[in-house]
């Protein structure tokens, strides 16, 4: 087996690769929540949740209506983008104007109603959903063995974010969207329906974390608690990145999933904390964050 | 006249103070069970909700009252936190009287709420957890501990395995307590069996991506991967070695594998897996009589534990019976001595130090093929004799 320095280059580009794959989850995750911060300033707490739900979602329409992994990828972010949007109008809206607090707490309520829901209806062990038959099985690299679904995973996540970043910074839509949160009455005035568009950017940001939890579903266990367990990190990442900043949070969510990579190859038991170390030090020198505006 | 009224009235009375005095040996005039358990975390579906129908099952089993007393039931969810739990404990035997607790799951909280009932000299059923601390460093009178422990599940899947000439292991261990007792006697059971383990990895309680940890099992050159871990956490580091092709270059050995968790699994995972239980459903006319019923009432088949709330509450009332008392130490005594025996507890002692000894089982996960029903997830493949499966008792350890 290769080594360099007592370093098994097996393992080590094994991991560098792990990283990135877990770390286009991170930026699929952390982007719907910068969308949802930047362009809206709503802290929402239940993109973990309704990422949980996507997963869910994925396996109880295979389950009761037949629907395969690939339908499933473009209906499951359509109907949890819809119940985003009804949630911005009937949750979120009443108290748009109040600080930024409120819009928190709210969405972390709705997030535990949420976890408690399906802990109660489907239990705590989870449920399984299999690899697409497509996807099955993986290539023997010369560093390590990749899955065909994680590979996948990469594809998938870098078109949808990079996708989302162009839509929002060069293109038209994009530049109602960003003038439009910058200055409401303005727009307003140029005759363009700033609520209708607030509510889809919602939407869209929900969509996305319900996207992910559509390609989470076949690798991890589909469980009510998968989304409390990773949104902490998902909110470290956005943190780093730069609250708001879309491009940010695409390239630090990939760039911490290949720290913790590296972290659990020379040292697994700090895997946990090593984002949070991350963070603290980078707020520490620049409180922006890598990519933020200074306010 | 007079005479014999008064004679009469003080036989009356002499009578009514015998009986009264028969049920005074019951603390408070009746029996209160406690049932303390994980009702909406990880181990939910361990031994939750599941753990409180079993022991309702055996109060109304056993008929509803006992000595001529009702017997109650109490129950609480301790969040898996250890204070939370000692604190409820606390609360049951001072101000609600409680005189036995069972459910107990994560090893963690019963080492706190066995503190509060050692101090309070009231009797610990303890039916889910794993360590074998409760027998061994943190042993006490009053504990009788029913199910398993790690010990067990060493001895009962590891042993057989090197003994297959599989001698070189890497283990995936849950970083808390319980992981790092499994791991620990698992490795000693390997050593004494002419094996080594080239190495371990710990991963934090929870963790859902465990592709790191599998590449550095693949990278490791073991021929076993051993899984010290349980719940949530086993099924996602068996999900993740399959996806990698670690199960087809490997062996992979799940230590503490419970029936829903095999069962929320793809058989072609988890299928020709061995590993050791306390119990089975589908192992013979009572077990599955017994298990009908609870899947009548909770929906799902029972997993060990719940079958081991049931066993150990049956004799726990079986004894306070016999003894005419819910007095602790009386009852222990009683229950040490009498044999326990119903469709969970075969060959079974409650041994001095209150390890409850039984016979264990080794068991494959069947393949998809082979299940006859969505149930059908366990096939016994031997029967562990309880003094081959559990460690002997201490000599500090032996509260005789």
């Amino acid at each position: 087996m290769a080594t360099f320095m007592g370093i098994n280059l097996f393992g080590l580009f094994g991991q560098l690769l792990v990283g990135l794959i877990n770390g286009s989850f991170y930026a699929l995750l952390s982007l719907g929540l910068a969308i949802i911060f930047g362009l809206l300033k709503i802290i929402n707490f239940a993109q973990g949740a309704i990422y949980m739900l996507g997963a869910f979602a994925a396996y109880l329409a295979l389950q009761y209506f037949g629907i395969g992994y690939w339908a499933a990828l473009i209906v499951v972010p359509l109907v949890v983008g819809l119940l985003g949007v009804l949630m911005e109008r009937f949750l979120i809206r009443p108290i748009a104007n109040e600080d930024h607090l409120y819009s928190l707490l709210l969405t972390f309520g709705v997030a535990l109603v949420l976890q408690g829901m399906f802990t109660h209806m489907f239990g705590s062990s989870g449920l399984s959903y299999a690899i697409p038959d497509a996807l099955k099985g993986g290539n023997k690299l010369p560093f390590m063995y990749l899955p065909n679904y994680r590979a996948w995973i990469i594809v998938a996540s870098l078109i949808v974010c990079v996708g989302t970043w162009w839509m929002i910074e060069k293109t038209k839509l994009g530049a109602y969207l960003r003038a439009g949160t910058e200055n409401p009455a303005l727009m307003q005035a140029f005759g363009i329906n700033v609520p209708l568009m607030v509510t889809l950017t919602f939407g869209f940001g929900v969509a996305l974390a319900g996207f992910a939890g559509v390609m989470a579903a076949p690798v991890y266990s589909v469980s009510p608690d998968m989304g409390s367990n990773i949104l902490i990190v998902v909110f470290a990442i956005v943190v780093i990145g730069g609250m708001g900043s879309i491009g940010g949070a695409i390239i630090t969510g990939l760039g911490m999933g290949i720290v913790e990579g590296l972290t659990k190859y020379f040292y697994p038991e700090a895997s946990n904390t090593v984002i949070f170390l991350v963070m603290v030090i980078v707020l520490l020198i620049k409180p922006a964050g890598l990519f933020g505006k200074e306010a | 006249m007079k005479l014999m009224n008064k004679t009469l009235l003080s036989a009356a009375m002499a009578v009514a103070l015998t009986s009264t005095a028969a049920h005074a040996d019951l603390s408070d005039d009746k029996v209160k069970i406690g049932v303390l358990a994980d009702m909406g975390g990880v181990y939910a579906d361990v031994c939750g909700k599941g753990c409180l129908t079993a022991v309702e099952m055996a109060v109304e089993d056993f008929g509803g009252s006992v000595l001529g007393k009702k017997i109650e039931i109490v129950s609480a969810d301790d969040q898996n936190k250890p204070d939370v739990g000692s604190a409820i404990v606390r609360e049951w035997i001072e101000s609600k009287e409680v005189d036995v607790v069972t459910g107990l799951v994560a090893s963690s909280v019963t080492g706190a709420v066995t503190k509060v009932t050692t101090d309070n000299k009231k009797i610990a059923l303890i039916a889910a957890s794993a360590s074998n601390a409760f027998t061994t460093k943190a042993c006490s009178p009053y504990n009788a501990h029913w199910t398993y422990n790690v010990v067990a599940l060493a001895n009962g899947t590891v042993k057989p395995i090197v003994q297959q000439g599989k001698k070189k292991w890497f283990f995936i261990t849950a970083d808390y307590a319980f992981g790092h007792a499994l791991e620990g006697i698992a490795s000693k059971v390997i050593k004494a069996e002419g094996g080594e383990v080239v190495g371990a990895v710990r991963a934090p309680l929870g963790t859902t991506d465990f592709s790191s940890y599998i590449l550095q099992a693949q990278a490791s050159g073991a021929e076993v991967v051993g899984l010290a871990n349980a719940g949530a956490d086993f099924v996602n580091s068996l999900k993740t070695a399959a996806e990698f092709g670690l199960t087809e270059m490997m062996d992979v050995a799940g230590l503490l594998v419970f029936t829903p968790n095999a069962k929320s699994l793809d058989p072609a995972i988890a299928g020709g897996m061995l590993t050791t239980t306390g119990f089975y459903w589908d192992r013979d006319e009572e077990s599955r009589e017994w298990s009908a019923r609870f899947k009548e009432r909770q929906g799902v088949i029972p997993a060990m534990p719940h079958a081991g709330a049931y066993s150990a509450t049956m004799h726990y009332l079986n004894a306070v019976k016999a003894a005419g008392t819910d007095d602790s130490d009386t009852v222990m005594k009683l229950m040490k001595s009498t044999k326990p025996d119903d469709f969970f507890a075969k060959n079974a002692t409650l041994r001095s130090d209150g390890r409850m000894v039984h016979d264990m089982y080794l068991v494959r996960i069947t393949k998809g093929s082979e299940r006859k029903s969505e149930d059908d997830i366990f096939k016994i493949e031997s029967v562990i004799p309880g003094d081959k499966a559990f460690a002997p008792v201490l000599p500090a350890c032996d509260f005789k």
